[in-house]
């Protein structure tokens, strides 16, 4: 009965506008996936942020481990050429 | 009032959804939980949204200078024309899901047919207003679905809400006096048209969730007339608190 009374937990992604990638927004609890999509219309969206929701359970979520940030991250922190910062960007080349 | 049969029927319309909005707001707050809390207030200021836009019509019709807030907030329990079934309590969340739903099958077939409305305002109000509502049928029959074919106890929940408040469907179609001279002139929907398809679709959605259909041949009636259930002068002392603590408040 318990797992009834706790809904999973769902994490949710919004598109803002068309031709954005969806973009992480928060999570909400809900008993399957329609639910999660309705809730998260609710709760996400009530102020015209999106116009697209994707939703996905949070245990299907694989997180790197926190204490491996060191061999993970740190090694790029030094390799500035990696940026593309070295071009000229036309202006009509927007949300890059 | 030279239009007192148009000014009469935008409020019984608006009425419907001032007194819906009312109730689906009381949960804020007391939602069974946080996400559909938010659901339920949301459907609420979706319906409080529809009445502004009825009550600024109306207030124009009245043309003496009476405005939205006059009209939802300073008249008597007698003078609201809202059916009864928007007016009953949040007795459990299966009771305001049951409301919502057979409300809902009725508001959608209703917006669908006054788009066609001749006066203009109320098709324009009705166009807008049926996106909004279309969402709320949605949210209310899932959960219809989701009790009925749920666990035994959010069955017979369901199920009793579904009985107590079947008395109040009937309601929906009768034609007040207002509705007929409205229909005559093409301005109004004939509620009468809307039954067999609402009593049709309310009980397949009612098999689909293992619900019964039920039975009863007796209907309760008077909403349309002023005539209410106790539970209305309760909801509009909450409702007028404000205004009439405070005249002429402004927020």
């Amino acid at each position: 009965m318990s797992d009834k009374k706790n809904w999973p937990l769902w994490e949710v992604f919004v598109r803002s506008k068309n031709g954005l990638e969806h973009r992480h927004c928060g999570s909400l609890h809900a008993a399957d996936e329609d639910m999660a999509l309705e809730n998260a219309r609710d709760v996400y969206t009530r102020r015209s942020e999106g116009v697209s929701i994707w939703v996905v359970e949070s245990k299907h979520i694989t997180a790197s481990n926190p204490e491996h940030n060191g061999e993970l991250f740190d090694p790029a922190h030094d390799k500035v050429y990696r940026h593309p910062t070295f071009y000229d960007l036309p202006d009509e080349v927007k949300h890059m | 009032m030279k239009n007192e049969n148009l000014y009469n029927y935008i409020l019984g319309i608006a009425d419907n959804s001032l007194i819906l909005g009312q109730r689906m707001g009381e949960l804020c707050g007391h939602g069974p939980s946080l996400e559909t809390d938010i659901a339920c207030t949301n459907i609420s200021l979706d319906l409080f949204g529809q009445v502004r836009s009825y009550f600024q019509y109306a207030g124009k019709i009245a043309g003496d200078g009476r405005t939205e807030d006059d009209i939802a907030m300073l008249r008597k329990e007698r003078e609201y024309k809202n059916v009864l079934l928007v007016e009953q309590p949040n007795t459990n969340f299966a009771y305001s899901i049951g409301r919502q739903f057979l409300f809902d099958v009725y508001h959608l077939a209703f917006l669908e047919q006054l788009q066609k409305s001749t006066d203009l305002t109320l098709s324009a109000i009705a166009n807008k207003c049926i996106k909004e509502v279309s969402y709320h049928e949605r949210f209310s029959s899932d959960w219809v679905k989701r009790f009925g074919d749920g666990t035994e106890e959010s069955k017979a929940k369901m199920q009793e809400a579904i009985n107590d408040l079947w008395t109040y469907t009937d309601e929906l179609f009768h034609q007040t006096e207002a509705d007929k001279a409205m229909v005559a002139e093409g301005i109004g929907v004939d509620v009468t048209k809307l039954k067999e398809a609402y009593y049709k679709n309310v009980g397949e959605l009612l098999e689909e969730s293992t619900l019964e259909i039920p039975e009863s041949k007796w209907f309760q009636k008077g909403g349309k007339n002023g005539v209410h259930t106790e539970h209305l002068g309760y909801l509009l002392s909450d409702l007028q608190y404000m205004q009439r603590a405070y005249p002429n408040m402004e927020w």
